[in-house]
């Protein structure tokens, strides 16, 4: 296998970096309304929410992306691939990480709350400057580990036609008649991918205080 | 636009032997990855470095690619090495290897959690070590194993929809074919969606179930 196939999977694998981190972000930017509608006390939020979560995480992600493929232009939005990429993915990542947030926000120490209305922390106050940055902290090995399932599932948009790292291979593999070496070295760099993604936040968690009981 | 799931409902034994390959090929591979999964945890556990270590690595590599990649080695890369499979078989042993390293990590933390203290207790009063297996190791295991395990399947569930993409007639290679003869997309892949939902919730349900029915043999981990 040549450099320059090497130097092709390289380039998709921008791809595959690109759309995980942004469907990572977005996921997370609806986790946080999923999660606030979830402990709103409310049925009418947090019911629908429920529903949300359930969904999807109980559908597969490549069904989820061929329906929204398909769905999108028949309700009128001829959106590219990319983008209907980019939404299946932040939507699928944003049940799991709703669920995570729930789990930080409920394993925040009562203690840490009580202690903060003792102080005279107001409500808003106890939640803004304690309770946030404490569940943001609690659920931080919980959004690396999502980070790593993600960049994994970044593969199935492979089938819509977006030509990330697994296509590539698979593009490549078809032309070159190589599928071995191809797919070997695209695990490859999954592999050195997601152990950069785990160590660099390894690092950090290890830099951010710990949560006292 | 007419959604119309009829067009897809009238495909009926096309769909039931679509769902059948999903279910078989589900229960297959999450008993044959549990079964190679427990093997590699005690031959990591009990088997010395030389075993724990290229186990170890092949987890690692195994659970940090995706499935997807892993299968097209397998399917495309296997007859280059005399591994020419078809689609069923090849999607099969895709999904026991896969399923195998996960609960490989979930019955090696098994192991780990059982308290020393809850053997020599029971050696203590006299247990036999067929009974401390039988009554104090496997129920405690089950329990601590149980949760991670349900979780597992149902992911595994959700994998088995990948197996399409290397031809496996399953559930939604099935459905989407039938989707586009009829041209009916949508209904098609709106009924897919339900089925895996329905599946992942009932699997979800009756784990919870057989939780709560074993919760008698719950230990607080110290």
């Amino acid at each position: 296998m040549s450099f320059k196939l090497f130097e092709l999977l390289l380039k998709a694998s921008l791809y595959t970096i690109g759309i995980s981190l942004v469907s990572i972000l977005i996921g997370f930017t609806i986790a946080i309304l999923l999660s606030g509608m979830l402990l709103s006390g409310r049925r009418a939020l947090a019911v629908p929410a429920r529903i949300f979560i359930s969904f999807f995480r109980g559908v597969p992600l490549l069904v989820q992306l061929l329906l929204i493929y398909n769905l999108l232009p028949v309700i009128g939005l001829n959106v590219p691939s990319i983008v209907a990429a980019i939404i299946g993915l932040s939507l699928c990542t944003a049940a799991y990480q709703a669920e995570n947030l729930r789990g930080g926000f409920a394993s925040v120490p009562r203690g840490l709350i009580e202690s903060a209305e003792m102080v005279g922390l107001t409500p808003s106050q106890a939640f803004r400057r304690i309770k946030v940055p404490i569940a943001l902290r609690l659920t931080f090995p919980a959004l690396v580990n999502e980070a790593i399932l993600i960049l994994k599932a970044s593969s199935l948009v492979s089938v819509v036609g977006i030509v990330e790292l697994t296509r590539m291979a698979q593009d490549l593999a078809g032309s070159t008649f190589l599928p071995l070496q191809l797919f070997a070295c695209a695990g490859l760099i999954y592999l050195v991918i997601n152990w950069v993604v785990a160590r660099t936040g390894g690092l950090i968690e290890r830099s951010l205080p710990g949560v006292p009981r | 636009m007419t959604f119309d799931i009829n067009v897809i409902l009238a495909q009926l034994p096309a769909i039931l032997s679509g769902a059948g390959v999903t279910l078989l090929l589900w229960i297959a591979g999450t008993i044959g990855g549990a079964a190679v999964g427990f093997l590699v945890a005690v031959g990591r556990r009990y088997g010395g470095r030389l075993i724990d270590w290229p186990l170890g690595l092949a987890v690692e590599v195994l659970r940090g690619t995706p499935f997807l990649i892993q299968i097209f080695l397998l399917y495309y890369g296997g007859p280059f090495i005399g591994l020419a499979l078809d689609p069923i078989p090849a999607g099969l042993l895709g999904l026991t290897i896969y399923g195998a390293a996960y609960f490989s990590e979930i019955f090696r933390a098994g192991f780990v959690a059982i308290p020393k203290g809850h053997i020599e207790a029971a050696e203590c009063v006299g247990l036999s070590q067929g009974q401390i297996v039988r009554r104090i190791l496997l129920p405690e295991m089950t329990m601590l194993v149980l949760p991670p395990a349900i979780n597992m399947a149902v992911i595994l569930m959700k994998e088995t929809a990948i197996l399409s993409i290397i031809t496996v007639p399953e559930l939604t290679l099935t459905v989407s074919a039938i989707g586009s003869q009829q041209y009916a997309f949508v209904e098609s892949l709106f009924l897919l969606a339900v089925f895996y939902w329905v599946l992942v919730e009932v699997t979800d349900k009756l784990g919870r179930y057989a939780e709560h029915r074993l919760s008698r043999y719950r230990f607080s981990p110290t």
